[in-house]
């Protein structure tokens, strides 16, 4: 198909697009408004688990299958990613040259590491209570650690993220979520039942299931994101072609 | 309007504004740099929607894996098919 | 502009007070679509489908919002607090990282195609080779 074609094709569809989502915009319950009907059966059945963050509660306890899903949406793409950034049969590595470092930059760097990392792991594990969890806390994790390529250069950024390690610590927390799942199937009723005892809320063990899941997430997002980032760095720096 | 609608609305048309300069950015690195305030000014905009852990991922990914990843990939295509336009060379592995 | 909280409004159907949010999102809905079918450069419809994806954020939030109400974390307010709907931001949430996911699967399969295609204008690919 040519452009002109393309575009007009493009216009007759927003057209169409703009008017149905115009009247639908239009019958929604008007914005910011008082009639939220998820949001008054999904905060009750939160509380009732003793998990005071709602939003993990309805993701890994409420729509736990649901995620078990998303989680592994993300678990493929960057396994296919990974695959399709391997390096060619007639490509070789070659080694990056280490860039001059500011000393100020190096000296930050060195400090803001470990606290990035301690973030990371600070988020994920009170996701049962406070803003973040498995996800947020992950993509700390993983860009907290490309501080060590700011700081310093690509080999050492190479020895603090062990590829190998991450890719098997990416699968086993992939697996670990849905084995979580059994263990519901095993003592409860249904798949991710919330079958540990809930605790009491507020506290940094309270939510039942949801702090596991939440770590699982965690190293999962964590660890792919780390995987993620080494396969187009690889392919910016070291891989080239013939 | 409440104070804190006016700022949702300002946020909002902003937004809206940033992501439209961002499709018309047709160099793919200044479209990531585009991009990348997209993402800080939709955090934003999260924040003040009350969803703080939504913000707090998309400050991360939006503003960070996204653009990063763009700008990779640029500089790898750029230095493999060896259209000199520039922009390829910037960025932090340009000179090493 | 005060709602009382407990006025069980028949919200459908009715117009809303500040459709604004909602016709942002739509609007970068279809910035972000004319980006795409327009592009010269396939790393620039990548960037063009992440502004898509933003609509589909900023129309999610906004569903959840409510005037006048906090966060979803009850670690230290009353149980009978308004929130905003943690169903929303759970949707939200979890697009977020799928979404950049997914577009790091795109970039991936653009740049093996420019690699071994020279050429990263999805025009200019007019078939396949080995």
């Amino acid at each position: 198909m040519n452009r002109t074609a393309r575009t007009t094709l493009f216009w007759c569809a927003a057209l169409a697009i703009a008017l149905c989502y115009g009247i639908s915009c239009g019958h929604l319950p008007g914005f910011g408004g008082s009639f939220h009907p998820y949001a008054d059966r999904a905060v009750p059945a939160a509380l009732a688990h003793r998990t005071a963050n709602a939003v993990a509660s309805v993701n890994f306890d409420q729509r736990g299958f649901d995620t078990l899903g998303e989680e592994f949406i993300l678990f493929t793409a960057v396994l296919g990613a990974a695959m399709v950034l391997r390096r060619a049969r007639d490509e070789h590595t070659v080694s990056p040259r280490p860039g001059r470092v500011l000393p100020t930059v190096r000296l930050a760097g060195t400090v803001l590491l470990p606290v990035a990392l301690v973030t990371g792991v600070y988020v994920i594990a009170h996701g049962q209570l406070t803003p973040g969890g498995g996800f947020q806390g992950g993509v700390a994790l993983a860009t907290g650690l490309h501080v060590a390529y700011l700081a310093a250069d690509y080999r050492v950024l190479r020895n603090v993220r062990p590829r190998t390690v991450l890719d098997l610590a990416d699968a086993m927390a992939a697996g670990a979520f849905a084995a979580l799942g059994l263990a519901g199937l095993a003592w409860g009723s249904a798949y991710l039942e919330n079958v540990l005892p809930w605790g009491v809320q507020g506290q940094i063990v309270s939510g039942g299931t949801v702090p596991l899941l939440n770590a699982a997430v965690g190293v999962e997002v964590g660890s792919a994101l780390v995987v993620l980032l080494a396969a187009f760095l690889d392919q910016a720096l070291e891989i080239e072609t013939g | 309007m409440t104070p804190v609608g006016l700022l949702v609305d300002l946020t909002v048309l902003l937004v809206a504004a940033v992501a439209t300069v961002a499709v018309r950015t047709h160099d793919p690195v200044r479209q990531a740099v585009v991009l990348s305030q997209l993402g800080l000014l939709l955090a934003l905009l999260f924040t003040f929607l009350q969803a703080p852990d939504v913000a707090l991922s998309q400050l991360a990914v939006g503003t960070v894996v996204t653009p990063l990843l763009i700008m990779l990939t640029v500089r790898k295509i750029r230095r493999q098919t060896g259209s000199a336009t520039g922009g390829g060379r910037r960025g932090r592995g340009g000179n090493r | 502009m005060t709602t009382t909280l407990l006025a069980a409004a028949p919200a459908t159907g009715q117009a809303t007070t500040d459709p604004l949010p909602y016709l942002a999102a739509g609007w970068i809905l279809l910035a972000g679509l004319h980006g795409l079918v327009t592009s010269r450069h396939a790393v620039h419809a990548i960037g063009c489908l992440t502004v898509v994806q933003s609509g589909t954020y900023v129309l999610l939030l906004a569903v959840g919002y409510r005037r006048g109400a906090t966060a979803p974390y009850f670690t230290d307010i009353p149980p009978t607090t308004p929130v905003a709907d943690p169903v929303a931001h759970a949707l939200t949430l979890t697009d977020v990282v799928v979404g950049a996911a997914v577009s790091a699967l795109l970039l991936a399969l653009v740049l093996q195609t420019a690699k071994r295609h020279g050429t990263a204008d999805p025009d200019a690919l007019t078939g396949l080779k080995g």
